[in-house]
């Protein structure tokens, strides 16, 4: 369609012309003698009405384009509306399908395509630290943080990167002014720069400045959120002081509302080099993020190659110590959502499927369509109407049904992405998920591809040559066109395309199969201890309140003590975490009675945890060897520790552990084992690390404590009781994470379940179509050998051969369907690889079931029609012929 | 809509015949809209009388369809532009096409005619 400028040149060309040529006129009668006021109305009468002339020239154009467009549109509307039952179907299973791609598609797009809120954020890339070594990367490619001594030299002596900053997560206590309530707070620590390196400024306030970002440097930046909860939103808290761990800190100022990197969590921020000045020089702690800037000029290669080098250059100088080989860098979004990458692109691939089986449904459809409206086509085909019009007229139909279904479901996927995002946790809140521009283009591609893909195929095999030629042979007939000569074409069509989509819904129904499979083996996974009935929460001494270990354990047996008394309290248990709940925090050890390890060799690390007397009893982890703690393992002496089987196994093979020694690094000093105890899993999913269980009665303050409470009944009961009395002990100390076991595993488990059940609502969504596609292709078969039948039967077939001779009939495709879908899933199971746990991808119960399952709706779907087929009064079926 | 729709249809009974005779007035050279109609009214000696409600609309016809193509012009003459059509290569294809049609049409009727005489 032109566009209105071009039409109204077009339209004032026209009248030029007219004008000229009528001023001609008026001439050339005024040459002849006509006197000039006659000559005007004398040429008028000879020329004509201007006007209606210029009307009628416009017409030539105008007819062709827009009109004809309307024409067809008004057609393709009434058509539709004259068959409702059709039309609203097909409606519904495209408004399903591009609803549920749109609603994915917006969260892709807010989370791995839009550009992030920073300056410049396409230069800007996280760096990592890489261990080389096949037991490092059994896990996949590791990305490790960063030292913070590493980091320092990097800045210091790199010059690839316009700047490079760093932080890393630390949950202080905040404590309140005028009595409120304490919190524990999840905090980053934030070298100087970071905030101008992402290009983020105060939005009170100001950020750190470099003089602050040192050991003694008291002062914090509040988040917004933090600003609007905790202080009400007075600005007036700036230039005050806050209390963290029990020492106060100025608020310099608050971040922007937008700002919410890493995660919502973060509430305040403090200087980086708050970690103190000597785990500053340390090159194997690793617990920092590092995020560089690109400059304009140096590509990330060459950047990081520099990098790489000084890094290598560390290792070789620090070679018994867990220095790391390598660096890895990749995107800041790509860090961001590297946890919902893989499900994200997995749930994209279903619903692409699905999409697909929605429009071979609506084509299959319109095919069965196309046979009641042969007679129409063939008749407009002898009145001279092109092939290419009668395509065109079907193809919009099928694109009015595309954009019915399509802007429903577009609508409709505005609740569903609400929805999603909602129950997805794992999600970057950096982005705010919500449609935008692009979503709405990708939108509109989807209808245009959806209502070719259902509109094409039917139309042209309606109106191929032969379609046509056989309805005018028999264009005298009464009887609707379905002759079985006439639409051998169509049917072999809408088989072919019943058989992709079952090949289709059998390739999601397995991904569905193996990803429930491996959430279930995920959720079934022993975690070494009990999980049922025990509540958990954890809170962390302040250490200038608890500066001695006397004061510790003052507080933690006294804690103990008192819950154990609580009614309903089966059994308490205090340690540094429980198992399920995470990594935990590691040792490096060596063991003094072994020979020395061979220089260059990697020093072993263990899961570093303490544990009180009853911590194993409580959480019921078995005995093997030795004893557990007892309260005289107290204040380091003497210095004991508990081994887990593992260690036992891989480092004392064969022999005895039970007065060897553990040389920690942590507490630099030996220790010796008095136990042995039961493996436990630190997350699920995860493969067993060894683990060193040092006494919490040791009076040293670890970073946090965790209490586990296992009761008679619900464990939930007991969470405020417990919580009132850490307050009687000190009013200051706030507990978080309060959660029970159950809750823990829950939480671990991650998006295993969304995407699952995700994948299945897909695929049984997909099953239900390719069934109602088959009910309808072999009603129609049914319909179309009516004839046959009657014949087979008047010459004696029995009610029953007929009914077997349609099931084949019907299930054949399916069959077909079957296989095929069996063949492309040995492909597309690779895909999801990496997100099963426990579950092989070719599991052959999982296939084998799906096999089963789709047979047996296929033979479902083909009763009903091949018993109406039974059914037939022979005499009827002969007299339709 | 109703006049239209009478004026489209005797366009449409004209139309094979009219594109014809436009097409071979313009083999002889270019012309503007009023000379064209002129020319076919005087060589038909004022038996076609020529409707310019039917000429302008199939000038632009087949322009649209590249038979023809115009230009703003000085009319040599007159100091005035006039807007003149010409004849394209695919134009003069199409009227070596409708004029063998032409014939073809004008022996049918004319054998037509005289067996009925016969007859008759």
């Amino acid at each position: 369609m032109k566009p209105w400028r071009q039409l109204r040149k077009r339209d004032a060309d026209v009248e030029r012309e007219l004008q000229s040529d009528l001023d001609l006129e008026e001439e050339e009668q005024r040459e002849r003698g006509v006197p000039p006021q006659e000559a005007r109305h004398a040429a008028l009468r000879a020329f004509g009405n201007p006007t209606l002339i210029s009307e009628q020239t416009r017409a030539v154009w105008t007819w062709n384009a827009l009109e004809n467009f309307l024409r067809d549109l008004r057609i393709g509307i009434r058509t539709l509306f004259r068959s409702p039952g059709f039309s609203v179907l097909a409606v519904l299973v495209m408004a399903l399908c591009i609803g549920a791609a749109t609603s994915l598609f917006t969260v892709m797009r807010s989370v791995l395509l839009r550009p992030l809120p920073f300056r410049d954020p396409d230069r800007l890339v996280m760096i990592y630290e890489h261990f080389r070594g096949p037991e490092n990367n059994a896990q996949g490619f590791n990305y490790t943080p960063v030292a913070p001594a590493d980091y320092l030299d990097w800045r210091a002596q790199t010059h690839g990167f316009e700047d490079m900053a760093a932080w890393y997560y630390f949950p202080p206590n905040l404590t309140g002014e005028h009595g409120e309530l304490p919190e524990m707070v999840q905090a980053g620590g934030g070298s100087w720069n970071l905030f101008p390196l992402l290009g983020v400024n105060a939005a009170i306030g100001r950020t750190f400045t470099e003089s602050e970002d040192h050991p003694d440097g008291d002062v914090v930046l509040l988040t917004w959120s933090l600003f609007q909860r905790r202080f009400g939103g007075d600005s007036s808290i700036v230039g005050r002081p806050i209390h963290l761990n029990g020492k106060p800190y100025a608020v310099v100022g608050v971040l922007p509302r937008w700002f919410t990197y890493p995660d919502a969590e973060v509430q305040l921020w403090v200087p980086y080099a708050r970690i103190g000045s000597e785990v500053l020089t340390h090159h194997e702690y690793h617990f920092s993020r590092v995020v560089a800037r690109l400059r304009p000029d140096v590509n990330l290669a060459s950047a990081l190659s520099q990098v790489e080098a000084l890094q290598y250059q560390l290792h070789m100088q620090n070679l018994h110590a867990p220095v790391a080989e390598d660096v890895a860098s990749r995107t800041l979004i790509d860090d961001l959502a590297q946890d919902v990458k893989k499900p994200l692109i997995i749930l994209l691939c279903a619903v692409g499927c699905m999409l697909l089986i929605g429009c071979l449904n609506v084509a299959n459809l319109m095919v069965a369509r196309s046979a009641a409206r042969q007679k129409e086509i063939a008749i407009c085909s002898a009145l001279g109407a092109k092939r290419i019009t009668l395509i065109r007229i079907q193809l919009i139909e099928s694109l009015l049904i595309s954009m019915a279904g399509g802007i429903t479901g577009v609508v409709l996927s505005l609740a569903a992405t609400k929805w999603l995002v909602g129950r997805w946790k794992d999600l970057p809140p950096v982005q705010n998920v919500h449609p935008d521009g692009v979503v709405l283009v990708v939108a509109c591609a989807l209808i245009f591809g959806a209502a070719l893909l259902a509109g094409l195929l039917p139309a042209i095999s309606s109106t191929s040559k032969r379609a046509i030629a056989e309805t005018s042979s028999r264009a005298s007939s009464l009887t609707p066109c379905l002759t079985a000569a006439g639409s051998q074409a169509r049917t072999a069509l809408r088989k072919t395309l019943l058989t992709v989509e079952i090949a289709t819904t059998v390739v999601l129904l397995i991904a569905a199969g193996l990803l429930l499979k491996s959430f279930w083996r995920l959720r079934t996974t022993d975690v070494g201890c009990v999980t049922d009935n025990v509540l958990t929460m954890h809170y962390s001494l302040p250490g200038k309140k608890y500066d001695s270990p006397a004061k510790v354990n003052a507080f933690n047996e006294t804690l103990l003590e008192r819950v154990r008394a609580m009614p309903g309290v089966r059994a308490a248990a205090l340690g540094s975490t429980v198992p399920g709940a995470g990594y935990g925090g590691d040792d490096l050890f060596t063991i003094p009675e072994h020979p020395r390890l061979a220089p260059g060799t990697p020093q072993p690390e263990a899961l570093f945890r303490t544990a009180d007397p009853e911590y194993f009893s409580a959480l019921q982890i078995p005995l093997l060897s030795g004893r557990f703690f007892t309260s005289a393992d107290r204040n380091g002496r003497p210095k004991t520790v508990i081994i887990s089987d593992q260690l036992m196994r891989q480092y004392f093979p064969g022999e005895n552990p039970l007065g060897q020694h553990i040389h920690s690094m942590r507490g630099s000093a030996d220790y010796e084992i008095v136990g042995v105890v039961a493996d436990t899993r630190y997350l699920v999913g995860q493969p067993d690390k060894v683990t060193l269980y040092f006494p919490v009665l040791g009076g040293e303050n670890t970073a946090g404590m965790a209490l586990a409470v296992r009761t008679a009944a619900d464990a939930l009961s007991i969470s405020i009781p417990i919580q009132k009395l850490v307050a009687e002990l000190d009013p200051q100390l706030p507990v978080s994470h309060v959660l029970t076991m159950q809750q823990i595993i829950e939480q671990s488990l991650g998006n295993a379940s969304l995407s699952a059940s995700l994948v299945l609502g897909f695929a049984v969504m997909s099953l239900l179509l390719a069934s109602v596609g088959l009910y309808g292709v072999l009603s129609y078969l049914t319909i179309q050998r009516t004839g046959e039948i009657g014949v087979r039967m008047a010459l004696g077939a029995q009610r029953g051969a007929v009914v077997r001779l349609m099931l084949v009939d019907g299930l054949r495709p399916a069959f077909y369907g079957l296989v095929l879908g069996l063949a492309a899933s040995v492909g597309a199971v690779r895909l999801i690889q990496s997100m099963l746990y426990g579950t092989k991808p070719l599991d052959p119960a999982i296939f084998a079931s799906v096999a089963a399952t789709l047979l047996a709706v296929a033979a479902l779907a083909c009763l009903v029609p091949a018993w109406k087929a039974a059914r037939i009064d022979p005499m009827q079926a002969l007299r339709t012929e | 809509m109703s006049s239209m729709s009478k004026t489209q249809e005797r366009a449409a009974l004209l139309q094979g015949t009219l594109d014809m005779l436009v097409l071979r007035t313009l083999l002889y050279g270019p012309a503007h809209g009023h000379q064209i109609g002129k020319h076919i009214q005087r060589t038909t000696n004022d038996f076609l009388q020529m409707q310019h409600g039917s000429l302008y609309p199939a000038l632009h016809r087949l322009e649209q369809k590249g038979w023809i193509v115009s230009k703003w012009e000085v009319a040599p003459d007159r100091n005035r532009e006039f807007k003149y059509y010409r004849l394209t290569a695919r134009g003069k294809k199409q009227l070596v096409l409708e004029q063998s049609k032409w014939k073809q049409m004008v022996e049918a009727v004319a054998r037509v005619l005289s067996t009925a005489a016969e007859e008759s």
